[in-house]
């Protein structure tokens, strides 16, 4: 079967230990997390884990009935790239002196939509959210200048269609 | 004991108590029904032991020979009592001793609840004497876990254990609990847990789905039902046999099914799978419906899934949404309950027999007698098998045994040809494979059923894996009989070196001790016999016996079993040699 990239979207309780019980799904079989975030979610006290997998229908579909099975988790979702908005976002620390020598960089960062976060004596940041391939662009160009140091996010996504969670958590309480 | 009436009376005005966390877990046993628990004490959970000191008239504490045997009775008793077994340890190695067990549990979905001691919650994280992660190692072997460090916790959330362990597909749960909360003293009060907002134990089946079965059932030619032990978790046995009779469908059972419909019902078929019955395997590729109930399509039921049953429309009757497709692909999928789903498809069945369809499986199951099952239960050479053992065991005690199995040839064996005639008798450690289960299974089977013979059956290997509980029957005088089915070997993987490993027998060959006084050392009466002419008579005064019996069967040591399929094969292929 074919393998394919996929987002999942896990709405849980936020506590301690879900995570090891969630990751040690993927450790089972043998699948890799290729980016992971948790943050809140648009309902109060539930927490949204985005995970992104590369794998096949079979496996997405086995490894989401398994995290929904646990207690905490209050339903997981997963979709396609072409169903969801989704975007990664990095930090690049680059030494000062090439923002003023280097007209060059000047035109990296406005070509890229990059943001500078702050100008220091000896390095300024830069930040840049946008696809993964937008980010290894702008990271290829400022590759030869020299980056001091870089960091990239996982994914975050929000899914084109309404994922009807409110209305579960309702349900749930009765 | 005044105290705690005193404190009870003045609980009833302010419904409140103020006592220990180790009291408190004691008040919250009691109120889940608790009257038995297995364990064996240590450090970091002695307040909760001394507790159980003082509350010794209402609940019982066995202390196991070793902690697996805790958990292993606390599922032997959850399995023949339908209740939630629970074992106690303390932290450290008594916690790391519990895995193989809630690992069993997890697999099999047996209720349990293990409470662990823990080191103070100051001490977390400082590699202090007996601390370990059992929250970490756990995760992946129990259904809900979780570590308490503060006593106004231990309500909320042992309340919360029971009925995440008994609901929906049950299945293990584990209560770490530091030290310091043992100590602290609370306000306690007790509500049971009724609901866990993120948690939705039991579907609600479909009206659509159970619609779309029925059609398919009333107009199938050669159905056929496979059912698991989804039937007895459910208490879904009367409307099992309803089904089965009213359509007419030939049926057979998965290892943890068996018992749920009557051995001797005449469309019971047998058991499905790697050493299932000829018949149910082989024509598993010929049904035109497969209704498979609250089974779960292991391997070791469908072997090559690439050919099985592909030509078959596939209904599945499951409580747990993951299991949907994981392995089958159900054409109908019936989540829910199977007791209320199955009541739910009954009124529109229709009538029907399959009779020359049935007849098929009877032919193969001629065919099988003939070449397996006459000589396995009827031998006509010199050495004893493990198969007449069972059969003789099966007339002594008039089909109304708990039957204990370990894990390999003996279980096999056991599965095939010990016979039932009620429900929740068949005590087996099915999808872990776990040896060592039977001997303290059997314990914690008879104290949860002490009206019923229970008759544990265990291979010479998996016997000395937990050989230590036989201090538990000993001290506790548990009427249990155990028969040692002795090849010298370990026989399963010895049967796999000599068909797939060209008779490499690496490591299965068992000298053994003299196991007849080694049950004398713990005060047992016990017996061994050789020779067929003894056997007979020996397994009925063994059934007669009021107090524990050991029985050691020297059986043939090179014996096999079948009908067998290889590993990876398809169940077309079946080998009935």
């Amino acid at each position: 079967m074919e393998k394919k990239w996929f987002t999942m979207s896990v709405y849980s309780e936020n506590n301690v230990g879900l995570l090891n019980r969630i990751s040690g799904i993927f450790l089972k079989r043998h699948i890799n997390i290729e980016s992971l975030n948790v943050s809140k979610s648009e309902i109060d006290n539930v927490s949204k884990f985005t995970i992104v997998i590369y794998t096949t229908d079979k496996w997405v579909q086995n490894i989401v009935g398994q995290i929904e099975k646990q207690i905490e988790v209050i339903k997981a979702f997963y979709h396609t790239d072409d169903e969801t908005i989704y975007q990664e976002s990095a930090l690049f620390k680059i030494a000062s002196d090439l923002l003023f020598d280097e007209r060059q960089i000047q035109n990296i960062i406005k070509e890229s939509n990059s943001q500078i976060v702050t100008v220091a004596r000896d390095f300024f940041v830069l930040a840049k959210s946008g696809k993964r391939n937008e980010i290894d662009e702008m990271y290829e160009k400022f590759k030869p200048f020299g980056i001091m140091q870089f960091v990239r996010s996982g994914r975050i996504s929000v899914s084109k269609e309404e994922m009807k969670i409110s209305a579960l958590l309702k349900d749930f309480q009765h | 004991m005044e105290t705690l009436k005193e404190k009870q009376t003045e609980s009833t005005t302010k419904k409140t108590i103020t006592i220990s966390g180790a009291e408190a877990i004691i008040h919250c046993l009691l109120a889940e029904g608790v009257d038995l628990l297995y364990g064996y004490p240590g450090g970091a959970i002695m307040p909760v032991y001394d507790e159980l000191y003082k509350f010794q008239d209402k609940l019982t504490h066995i202390l196991t020979r070793h902690e697996q045997g805790a958990t292993h009775a606390a599922q032997g008793y959850a399995r023949v009592s339908g209740k939630v077994g629970v074992a106690m340890a303390t932290s450290g190695p008594g916690a790391t001793n519990l895995v193989t067990g809630l690992a069993d549990a997890q697999i099999d979905s047996t209720p349990m609840v293990c409470i662990t001691g823990q080191v103070p919650r100051h001490l977390l994280g400082s590699d202090a004497f007996q601390e370990t992660d059992i929250i970490g190692i756990s995760t992946p072997v129990t259904k809900w876990n979780y570590q308490i460090t503060t006593a106004a916790e231990i309500p909320e959330i042992m309340a919360k254990a029971f009925y995440i362990a008994r609901s929906g597909r049950p299945g293990p749960v584990l209560v770490d609990i530091t030290k310091n909360a043992q100590f602290e003293e609370f306000e306690f009060s007790y509500e049971k847990c009724t609901g866990v907002r993120s948690y939705n134990p039991t579907p609600k089946p479909s009206p659509n789905a159970i619609a779309a079965a029925a059609e398919l059932i009333n107009s199938a030619k050669k159905p056929f039902i496979v059912w698991g032990q989804g039937v007895i978790l459910g208490k879904a046995e009367e409307e099992l046999k309803a089904l089965v009779e009213k359509a007419g469908i030939p049926a057979a059972w998965t290892i943890l099914g068996a018992s749920a419909l009557d051995t001797d019902h005449p469309l019971n078929v047998g058991m499905v799978g790697m050493h299932g019955n000829y018949g149910p395997n082989l024509l598993t590729n010929e049904c035109d419906v497969l209704i498979a109930i609250g089974m779960r399509f292991d391997d070791r039921v469908t072997g090559r899934l690439e050919s099985y049953a592909t030509q078959a429309k596939v209904i599945h009757f499951e409580i747990d949404p993951a299991e949907i497709h994981k392995n089958v692909y159900a054409d109908v999928a019936i989540l829910g309950d199977a007791k209320e789903s199955l009541n739910l498809l009954l009124p529109k069945i229709n009538k029907n027999t399959h009779e020359s369809w049935h007849n098929i499986f009877k032919e193969k199951y001629q065919i099988e007698f003939d070449t397996v099952i006459k000589n396995d239960i009827h031998p006509t050479k010199a050495g004893l098998t493990m198969g007449e053992v069972i059969e003789e065991i099966n007339i002594a005690s008039g089909h109304k045994a708990v039957i204990v199995t370990d894990v390999g040839q003996h279980q096999m064996i056991g599965c095939r040809y010990a016979k039932f005639k009620q429900s929740k008798s068949n005590i087996t450690s099915g999808g872990l494979g776990t040896m060592g289960f039977a001997l303290p299974a059997a314990i914690g089977a008879k104290m949860g059923a002490m009206d019923r013979e229970v008759v544990a059956i265990i291979g010479d290997g998996g016997y000395q894996m937990t050989i230590q509980e036989l201090g538990v029957i000993f001290q506790h005088k548990v009427p249990v009989k155990i028969v040692v089915l002795n090849n010298d070997h370990l026989g399963m993987v010895r049967q796999w070196q000599e068909l797939f490993f060209e008779k490499r027998y690496a490591s299965t060959v068992m000298v053994n001790p003299d196991f007849v006084k080694i049950a004398e050392g713990y005060h047992i009466e016990a017996k061994r016999v050789s020779e067929r002419k003894d056997l007979k008579e020996t397994i009925q005064k063994m059934i007669a016996s009021k107090d524990a019996y050991f029985l050691e069967v020297k059986v043939e040591q090179e014996d096999n079993v079948f009908p067998m399929i290889p590993s990876g094969a398809s169940v077309s292929e079946v080998r009935l040699q």
